[in-house]
């Protein structure tokens, strides 16, 4: 195992229960989306996109979903786990 | 080319739930961790700003009626009134907290204005459930943005304030123009349309 992948590990090991909650809400999001288009797949308009018209195939609920918990995980939480580590560990020394 | 009213609900709550997960994020890091990076304390303030700025296309196309124009340029100017003043705190342009009670105020407005403009009972379709929801959801939610500004640091009335956007999301995304009101358990309940 090289020495980054043994360090990332460590670090999602240790962190902090509120660290954890931030981390979950993307994928949380994401998983909300994708139940719900198995629940529901008649909103998914791609599914059946003969004679839809444009709103109908570019608006897709439980996409959006989806997109957002992405977005999310992909450009929020990351910096906001990395500085509430960082509050935390200043505030444990 | 314009898109169905659904289609506006819908997108309207796409922005409500990345707005209610900052808001989340916010909640669960503190201020201190949240407020680290500049970029990250414009973030839902300008959303809701740039949510203030597109009612006034929906005021302008969706005009039904003139209470829907009320309606609907009302929630366009509180708020991008709310939005503006949280960005403006969040530059130090303005420094009294008490800018925060603007978010409470949009969101009384907000949900009276719903609530006013939806002329039908509850139970008339599923678009007049959604806006008596929304509507009694985002009053009772102004509780609050109304909490945080007298004790900025409390984790129950931030995370109080993170779900009323996520309810007001979920319940928006249930908009249909046409649907039973409770999807297949509207057995009980006949739907004027």
């Amino acid at each position: 195992m090289s020495t980054q992948v043994a360090t990332e590990i460590s670090a999602i090991a240790h962190r902090s229960i509120r660290a954890r909650a931030i981390a979950s809400l993307g994928p949380l999001t994401v998983v909300g989306g994708a139940v719900w288009a198995i629940l529901q797949p008649y909103r998914i308009t791609l599914l059946h996109p003969h004679g839809q018209g444009f709103w109908w195939l570019a608006v897709e609920p439980p996409l959006l979903v989806v997109l957002v918990g992405v977005v999310f995980q992909l450009l929020i939480a990351p910096g906001v786990i990395s500085d509430l580590e960082e509050v935390e560990d200043a505030a444990a020394r | 080319m314009q898109p169905p009213a659904e289609h506006v609900h819908w997108l309207f709550a796409t922005g409500f739930l990345l707005v209610a997960l900052c808001l989340l994020a916010e909640a669960l890091a503190g201020p201190e961790a949240w407020r680290r990076r500049r970029w990250r304390t414009y973030l839902w303030p300008g959303l809701i700003f740039f949510g203030g700025l597109l009612m006034w296309p929906v005021m302008t196309f969706y005009t039904n009626s003139a209470i829907h124009m009320l309606a609907h340029g009302s929630w366009a100017q509180v708020m991008m009134l709310a939005g503006g003043a949280q960005l403006a705190l969040a530059s130090g342009k303005l420094q009294s907290r008490w800018w925060q009670l603007t978010v409470p105020l949009a969101l009384i407005v907000s949900g009276s204005a719903s609530l006013i403009h939806e002329s039908n009972g509850w139970l008339y379709s599923r678009a007049a459930f959604v806006h008596h929801v929304c509507g009694w959801t985002v009053i009772v939610g102004a509780l609050f943005p109304l909490g945080r500004t007298i004790r900025p640091r409390s984790l129950s009335f931030s995370t109080g304030y993170a779900l009323t956007f996520l309810i007001v999301a979920v319940v928006l995304f249930t908009a249909r123009d046409a649907a039973p009101i409770f999807g297949h358990y509207s057995d009980a309940v006949v739907p004027h349309r």
